[in-house]
C-alpha cells in the first residue's frame, strides 16, 4: 500500500518535471541556430523580454510593415496539431456525423463486409459466411467474459487508485494545462487584456488556445490557483480565462480586438527608426544574461499604456493563415463547387498526373467513374446532372466493381454532409436500376451503407433508404436478398438486428408481404437463439409500422407467425412481440380483431405474469387491440385491464404512466365503455395521480390533456371541468396554462350547453384569472375566446367585469399585455355585439382609438386587428369614432413596414372602402392610393391582393379617373413587382368600373415610348381581359391594332405578354363571333413559335391554345400539318408540341381533319362511305 | 433541359398514346390516327349506325370489324416509314 503510494507520488513529481520543462526545450530544439541569435533580437521596454517566442514559429520577418494579424494569432488560426480550429468544427457540425446519435454512429463501426466479395466478385458460400458469424459470437462471448473478470479484478486497485488522485494535489488530465506550461515560460509577458461581455459575440471563436492574452493571465493567477482549484469546462475558451484575469487582477485595457500587436513590443526597425543611426552600436548581450522568467516577477510588470504608438502589422497570406491550397479544379472534371480535405482520400487519384495510355482498362474505367462521382458531389447543379446521366446511361458498361468501389466508401466517411449523401444514393438508386442483376455481389455491401438510413431522423433520408433497399431488393430477388441479410439476423449486435429488421420490412414490402411470410415464420421458431427470434417478430412489427393497413390482407398470417413468441422464454422476445402485435392492432384498427383471437389469452396471461417493462409492453398491446374489438369484448377486457391501468397510475417509471395514459384513452374512446362507469371508476384516481402540478412540468402533460379530453367526450363537460376549473387559479403558471389549454380542447369540441350556471362562473372567473395572470403566449386569448364564444349570450352578465379587465390590461406597461388584450377584443367582439352590450363595444372601440399611436408594431397590429372587429360588428354608421376620424389616422400607419400592422391595417381600410366610401372625403382616398401602391412592394402576397381589392373599392367609390392616373404613373417605377402589381390592380379597377373607363386610358398609355410602361399596359390588359371573361366581345376589335403592334415589336417580352392577352381573350370570347380577330392573331403569332426562351414560348402556345379553342381545332391544325414532318427537327419540335396539346385537348374532334395522305395504306376509306 | 423535355414526352404519352415527338415517323403517327378514327367512329352512335347501315352489316359486327383493324391499321411496322 505505502509502496503504491511513494510510486504515485514519484509519478506525479515527475510528470510535472516534464511539463515545465517540455516548452523550454521544444524552444530550443525547434529553432536552428541562426545569425541573429547572437544577440537578442529586440530589447524589451519594461526590462523583462517577454516575447521572444513570436519568431520562433514562423523564422523570418520581412523588413515591410504590412496589414495583417500578427504572426502569432496567424499561427494560432492555423490551428496545427492537437488544436482544433472554430472553422474546421463548424464545417464538420455540418456533416451527417456530427447529428447523429452514439447508437446510429454505430454503422461506422461496420465494415465493408470486403471479405463478403472475392477479388474476382465470386461470392463465397452463404456456409461460410454463418460459420464466420458464429465464430464471431463465440469470439465476442469471451470477450465479454474476459473484460468482466478483468472488471472484477482491477475494480478494487482502481477504486484505490482514484482515492490517491483526489487526495494529491495534481489530478490527473488528458491534455496538458495551459497555466502548467506557460507559468514557467520565458516567453509570456504580454500585458493583460479584458474583454468586454459583447466580444465573445462579435468574434466567434476562431482563435484557440495559445493566445497571447491567456499567456499573462493566467500566469497572474497561477498563484491563485493552487488555492482555488478551477473547474474547468472540457472544451475552455479563451474567453473563460480572460475573465478570469478581469477577476482577479485591475489591469484593465481597452484593445482593439485581436488584430493590434502587443505595443509593448518594439522590433528592431521600429528601434533602427526612433533610435539615431550614429553614435549608437548594438551590443552583444552577456553570456550569462538570462532573461526573467519567474511568473511572480512577472507579476509585479506594470500595467502599461496601450496606445503608445506605432503598432506593426505583419504580412499575411494563405499559407501563413494555414489555407491548404485545395484545388477547385480538377484536371478532367472541370470546376467544382467546393473539394474538401476528406475528398482527397477518395479522389486523390484524379490529381496524379499518369498518362492514360499506361492505365489498364479497369483502372482507366475507374478513373472515369471517380471523375463523375466527383461531379456529381462537388459540382455545380448542371455539372451534377450530367455527370448523373452519364453515370446511369454507362452504369453497365462501367460495372458494378468500378461504381461501387467508389460510392460506397465515400457514404461511410465521416464528414459527409446531408446534401453530399442525398446525392450518393441519388446515384445508387439509378444505377441499380441500371445494372439490374450485376448488382448481386455487392448486395450486401450496399445494404451495410444503406441500411442505416432506415433508422435516421430526417424523413426524408429513410425514404431515401427505403427506396433504394427496395430497389436493390427488386434488382437483386427476394432469395438472393434473404441469403444476404441472413446472416445478420442473430447477430449479437443489436444495432445490426435492427438495421437489418427494418430493411427486411423493406423488402416485404417491396416484394409483397407473402412471399416474405415463410421466412418470418421460420425465423421466429428458431431454436438457435434468441436474437434470431427477435428479430423475426421485430420485421413483423416494422412492416406493420411501414405498411399501415396495407398489411390486413396478410395480417392473419403475420399474426400466427409472432403468436408463439408471446411466450418466449426470453423476456426481450415476449416484450418485443406485445409490440409487434399491438403495431399489427394499430395498423389494421379498426378491422381485424378475428386474426387477434389467438394471442388474446396469452396476452391475458402476459399481464398478470409480468412487471415493469414488460407489462408495459402488454399493457400496450390491449390497448391497441381494444378499440378492434365489438362493444361487449371491449367493455369487459376495459374493466379487466382497468384494475391493472388503476395500480399502473401511480408507477414510477415514465414510460410506464405515458403507455397507460394511452390504454386509458383508448379505453374510454370505446363504444362498450359506459360513462357511468369511467365517472365511478376512472376519473377520481386519474385526476388524483395525473392532474397535479408535477406533471405540468414534465414532458408528457400534451399526453395528459388528450386522455382528458377523450375522457370529457365520454363523461361530458361538466364532470371534467369541475375539477380543472380549481387548475385554473393555481399559482403554478405551467399548471395553468395545462388547464387552460384542456379547457379550450373540450369546450371547443364539446361546447358549452352542459354548463350549470354556477360552474359557468366559476369557469368565466378562472379564465379571467388565469388571463390576467399569465404573462405570455396566444394560448391565454384562444382559450378565453372560445370559452366566451361558446358561452354566447350566457355570457352576457360577465362582461362588465371583462370589459373593465381589458381597459385595464390595455393601458399595462408590458407590450405583450397591450396585444393580448386587444387580441381578446378581437376574438370576443361578435360576442359583445350579440349580447346587446353595443356601449362596451364603441367604448373599447375609442380606447383602442386613441392607442393607434402604440409604437409596438405587434401590439399595433393587434388593436388595429380588434378595431376592424369591431368596426365589422358595429357597422360604419354607429361607429365611434367616427370613420371620419379614424380613417386620417389609419393613412399614416399604411406606411408601417410591419407585416402584421401593414395586413391588418389595410384589412380595415378596405373594408371601410368597401362599405362606407362617403364617409371619407375623396382627397383622403386619393392619399390612401398613394400609400397602398407602397404596399404593392410587401412580401406577404396576402397584403398585396388586399392592397390590390382596396384599390378596386377605392376606385368605384371616388370613380375610376384618379385612381387610374395614378397607377399609370406607377406603371414607369423600376421595381418588376410594383409594374405586375399595378397591373393587377389595373385589371380589377377595371373590372369594377367596367372596361370602356379604363381601356382609352391604358391604350393611350401605350404610346409612350418606353419598354417598362408599354409592357405594363400589356401585361394590364392581360389581367384586365382575364378578369372581364366574356365582356371582352366588345373590346376585341377595339384593341387589335395595338395587339398587333405589339405582336410585331422587335421586343421578344412585347410579343410574350400580347400572346397572353390573346390567350384570356380568345378565351373570352369563345363562341361570341370574333372568330376572325382571332384568326387575324393566330397569323401574327404562328412565327413565333421558334422562340427558345422558355418563358416566351409558353406563352406563345398558350395564346395558340387559346385561339384554338375559340376557332376551333380544325383551323388551327391546317397551320401544323405542314411542319410536322419538315426535314429539319428544329423545325419538326415546336409543330409537335402544338400537336400534342391539340391531340391532349381534342383529339376525337381531330378525327374529320386529319389530311387525306396518297398512299394506299394510309387512307381512311371508312370516312368516305356514303349512302 | 432535353432530359426534362424528354421526361415529360414520356409522361405525356403513358396518358395520351397518340401524341409524339421529333422522333415520331410518318407511319407511327397514322397509325394512331387510324386507331383514333376506328374509335371515334364507334364510339358515337349515330356515325357507326350510319355506317353499318351503308355497309350491309350490323352494328356489333362492324364494331368487331374496325376493334380488329386497330391492329397494325397501316400494316407492318417499317424502319423508315
Amino acid at each position: 500500500m505505502s509502496d503504491d503510494l511513494a510510486e504515485i507520488k514519484r509519478a506525479q513529481l515527475q510528470r510535472k518535471a516534464l511539463n515545465s520543462n517540455e516548452p523550454v526545450d521544444s524552444f530550443y530544439d525547434e529553432t536552428p541556430p541562426r545569425q541573429l541569435d547572437k544577440y537578442d533580437t529586440s530589447i524589451a521596454v519594461n526590462g523583462i523580454d517577454f516575447d521572444d517566442s513570436m519568431e520562433t514559429e514562423l523564422g523570418k520577418r520581412t523588413l515591410v510593415g504590412q496589414y495583417s494579424a500578427p504572426k502569432e494569432l496567424v499561427a494560432e488560426m492555423a490551428g496545427t496539431g492537437d488544436q482544433d480550429d472554430g472553422l474546421v468544427e463548424r464545417q464538420h457540425a455540418k456533416s451527417v456525423y456530427s447529428k447523429e446519435s452514439d447508437y446510429q454512429r454505430r454503422k461506422y463501426n461496420r465494415a465493408l463486409s470486403p471479405d463478403r466479395v472475392g477479388a474476382d466478385g465470386e461470392t463465397r458460400s452463404y456456409k461460410q459466411i454463418m460459420e464466420e458469424r458464429e465464430l464471431e459470437r463465440e469470439e465476442q462471448r469471451i470477450q465479454q467474459l474476459i473484460k468482466k473478470q478483468n472488471e472484477e479484478s482491477t475494480s478494487s486497485r482502481e477504486q484505490y487508485i482514484k482515492q490517491e488522485e483526489t487526495i494529491s494535489e495534481e489530478p490527473k488530465r488528458a491534455r496538458k494545462r495551459r497555466w502548467d506550461v506557460e507559468g514557467t515560460d520565458e516567453a509570456s509577458g504580454t500585458e493583460p487584456v479584458v474583454k468586454s461581455e459583447v466580444e465573445p459575440v462579435a468574434q466567434p471563436q476562431i482563435i484557440k488556445r495559445r493566445s497571447r492574452w491567456d499567456q499573462t493571465a493566467p500566469a497572474i493567477i497561477s498563484e491563485l490557483q493552487n488555492e482555488v482549484e478551477v473547474v474547468k469546462p472540457a472544451r475552455r475558451s479563451r474567453w473563460d480565462q480572460s475573465s478570469k484575469a478581469t477577476e482577479s487582477t485591475e489591469l484593465s485595457k481597452p484593445v482593439f480586438g485581436a488584430m493590434i500587436e502587443n505595443p509593448n513590443y518594439l522590433s528592431d526597425e521600429m528601434l533602427n527608426q526612433i533610435l539615431p543611426t550614429e553614435g549608437y552600436e548594438i551590443l552583444q548581450p552577456p553570456l550569462d544574461y538570462v532573461p526573467i522568467t519567474q511568473p511572480a516577477q512577472k507579476l509585479i510588470q506594470a500595467p502599461v499604456s496601450s496606445n503608445d504608438g506605432f503598432v506593426m502589422l505583419e504580412e499575411t497570406s494563405a499559407e501563413s493563415l494555414g489555407v491548404k491550397h485545395l484545388p477547385t479544379n480538377i484536371p478532367g472534371v472541370g470546376e467544382l463547387q467546393f473539394f474538401r480535405e476528406e475528398d482527397m482520400k477518395y479522389f486523390g487519384k484524379l490529381m496524379e498526373k499518369t498518362k492514360e495510355s499506361e492505365l489498364t482498362i479497369a483502372e482507366l474505367k475507374a478513373r472515369k467513374v471517380m471523375r463523375l462521382v466527383l461531379k456529381v458531389k462537388n459540382g455545380a447543379p448542371p455539372v451534377r446532372k450530367g455527370a448523373l446521366r452519364q453515370l446511369t446511361d454507362n452504369a453497365r458498361s462501367f460495372g458494378p466493381k468500378a461504381i461501387f468501389d467508389q460510392v460506397l466508401p465515400l457514404m461511410l466517411e465521416k464528414s459527409l454532409q446531408e446534401q453530399e449523401r442525398h446525392l450518393l444514393v441519388k446515384i445508387i438508386n439509378r444505377v441499380l436500376y441500371r445494372l439490374d442483376d450485376l448488382v448481386r455481389p455487392y448486395t450486401h455491401k450496399i445494404l451495410v451503407v444503406i441500411l442505416p438510413l432506415l433508422i435516421e431522423e430526417d424523413p426524408y433520408a429513410r425514404i431515401e433508404g427505403r427506396e433504394a433497399v427496395s430497389n436493390l431488393a427488386k434488382a437483386v430477388g427476394l432469395p438472393h436478398m434473404i441469403t444476404v441479410m441472413r446472416p445478420d439476423i442473430d447477430q449479437t449486435d443489436e444495432y445490426v438486428r435492427n438495421i437489418t429488421a427494418r430493411g427486411f420490412a423493406v423488402v416485404a414490402s417491396a416484394l409483397g408481404v407473402p412471399a416474405l411470410i415463410p421466412f418470418i415464420k421460420a425465423v421466429c421458431k428458431s431454436k438457435k437463439s434468441w436474437e434470431a427470434r427477435h428479430t423475426g417478430v421485430k420485421i413483423v412489427q416494422q412492416i406493420a409500422v411501414l405498411m399501415g393497413c396495407a398489411i390486413l390482407p396478410h395480417l392473419k398470417g403475420l399474426v400466427d407467425c409472432i403468436a408463439a413468441c408471446l411466450t418466449d422464454e426470453q423476456l426481450k422476445v415476449r416484450t418485443i412481440t406485445a409490440l409487434s402485435i399491438s403495431a399489427l392492432a394499430e395498423a389494421s384498427a379498426p378491422y381485424g380483431i378475428e386474426s387477434f383471437e389467438n394471442v388474446l389469452e396469452p396476452l391475458w396471461m402476459g399481464i398478470r405474469k409480468h412487471r415493469g417493462k414488460g407489462l408495459a409492453a402488454f399493457i400496450k398491446c390491449i390497448g391497441f387491440l381494444i378499440p378492434l374489438m365489438d362493444p361487449e369484448y371491449a367493455n369487459y377486457y376495459t374493466k379487466e385491464v382497468m384494475v391493472i391501468l388503476l395500480r399502473e397510475f401511480n408507477s414510477p417509471d415514465e414510460d410506464m404512466r405515458k403507455i397507460v395514459l394511452k390504454v386509458v384513452q383508448q379505453c374510454a374512446a370505446t363504444e362498450g365503455v359506459t360513462p357511468k362507469y369511467l365517472k365511478e371508476q376512472v376519473v377520481p384516481e386519474f385526476f388524483k395521480c395525473f392532474w397535479i402540478r408535477r406533471i405540468a412540468l414534465g414532458r408528457f402533460n400534451s399526453l395528459v390533456i388528450d386522455t382528458t379530453l377523450e375522457i370529457s367526450q365520454k363523461v361530458g363537460v361538466s364532470e371534467v371541468l369541475e375539477r380543472i376549473v380549481l387548475v385554473l387559479k393555481d399559482e403554478a403558471e405551467p399548471f395553468r396554462k395545462m388547464g387552460v389549454i384542456t379547457v379550450e380542447k373540450v369546450i371547443s369540441s364539446l361546447g358549452a350547453a352542459d354548463l350549470s350556471p354556477d360552474l359557468e362562473r366559476r369557469l368565466v372567473d378562472g379564465m379571467l384569472t388565469s388571463f390576467q395572470q399569465s404573462s405570455d403566449d396566444n394560448i391565454m386569448v384562444n382559450a378565453f375566446g372560445t370559452v366566451i364564444n361558446a358561452l354566447g349570450y350566457r355570457s352576457k352578465k360577465y362582461l362588465t367585469e371583462i370589459v373593465s379587465a381589458i381597459l385595464f390590461s390595455l393601458q399595462n406597461q408590458s407590450p405583450l399585455v397591450r396585444q393580448k388584450a386587444a387580441d381578446l377584443i378581437a376574438a370576443i367582439a361578435i360576442v359583445i355585439k350579440n349580447c346587446d352590450e353595443d356601449n362596451f363595444l364603441l367604448k373599447l372601440g375609442s380606447v383602442l382609438y386613441e392607442q393607434l399611436g402604440e409604437e409596438y408594431p405587434e401590439v399595433l397590429g393587434s388593436i388595429l386587428g380588434a378595431l376592424k372587429n369591431i368596426v365589422a360588428v358595429v357597422g360604419l354608421s354607429q361607429m365611434r369614432p367616427p370613420i371620419g376620424d379614424l380613417l386620417p389616422r389609419l393613412t399614416p400607419i399604411l406606411r408601417n413596414r410591419h407585416e402584421k400592422v401593414q395586413e391588418n391595417a389595410i384589412d380595415l381600410v378596405g373594408r371601410i372602402a368597401d362599405r362606407g366610401p362617403e364617409y371619407v372625403s375623396p382627397r383622403e382616398w386619393m392619399r390612401i392610393c398613394f400609400e397602398l401602391l407602397d404596399i404593392l412592394k410587401a412580401h406577404k402576397k396576402g397584403i398585396r391582393r388586399a392592397a390590390n381589392n382596396t384599390f378596386g373599392y377605392i376606385a368605384k367609390a371616388i370613380g375610376p379617373q384618379d385612381v387610374l392616373a395614378t397607377l399609370l404613373s406607377n406603371l414607369r417605377v423600376q421595381e418588376r413587382q410594383s409594374r405586375v402589381c399595378t397591373a393587377v390592380a389595373i385589371g380589377i379597377v377595371a373590372e369594377t368600373c367596367s372596361p370602356f373607363t379604363v381601356l382609352p386610358a391604358l391604350m393611350n398609355e401605350y404610346r409612350v415610348p418606353e419598354l417598362n410602361v408599354q409592357n405594363g399596359v400589356l401585361k394590364a390588359m392581360s389581367f384586365l381581359f382575364e378578369y372581364i371573361g366574356d365582356m371582352a366581345k366588345d373590346y376585341v376589335y377595339a384593341v387589335t391594332p395595338l395587339l398587333e403592334d405589339a405582336l410585331i415589336d422587335r421586343d421578344h417580352v412585347h410579343r410574350q405578354t400580347a400572346a397572353s392577352v390573346i390567350k384570356h381573350i380568345a378565351l373570352g370570347v369563345t363562341g361570341h363571333g370574333c372568330e376572325d380577330a382571332m384568326i387575324h392573331f393566330l397569323n401574327l403569332l404562328l412565327p413565333n413559335i421558334f422562340e427558345t426562351s422558355p418563358h416566351v414560348i409558353d406563352r406563345i402556345i398558350e395564346g395558340i391554345d387559346g385561339v384554338r379553342n375559340c376557332v376551333g381545332a380544325s383551323v388551327v391544325l391546317n397551320y401544323i400539318w405542314t411542319g410536322l414532318f419538315h426535314s429539319a427537327r428544329k423545325v419538326r419540335k415546336p409543330y409537335w408540341r402544338l400537336y400534342n396539346s391539340a391531340y391532349i385537348q381534342s383529339a376525337d374532334a381531330m378525327v374529320p381533319y386529319y389530311p387525306e395522305l396518297e398512299e394506299d395504306n394510309y387512307k381512311r376509306a371508312e370516312l368516305d362511305i356514303w349512302i | 433541359m432535353r432530359l426534362r423535355a424528354g421526361q415529360q414526352f414520356e409522361q405525356q404519352q403513358s396518358r395520351f398514346i397518340g401524341v409524339g415527338n421529333v422522333n415520331t415517323t410518318k407511319q407511327e403517327w397514322q397509325s394512331n390516327v387510324h386507331r383514333d378514327t376506328y374509335a371515334s367512329l364507334i364510339g358515337h352512335p349515330a356515325t357507326l349506325e350510319q355506317l353499318a347501315i351503308s355497309l350491309g352489316l350490323s352494328q356489333e359486327e362492324l364494331k368487331l370489324q374496325f376493334i380488329n383493324k386497330m391492329i397494325q391499321p397501316c400494316g407492318p411496322v417499317t424502319k423508315d416509314g
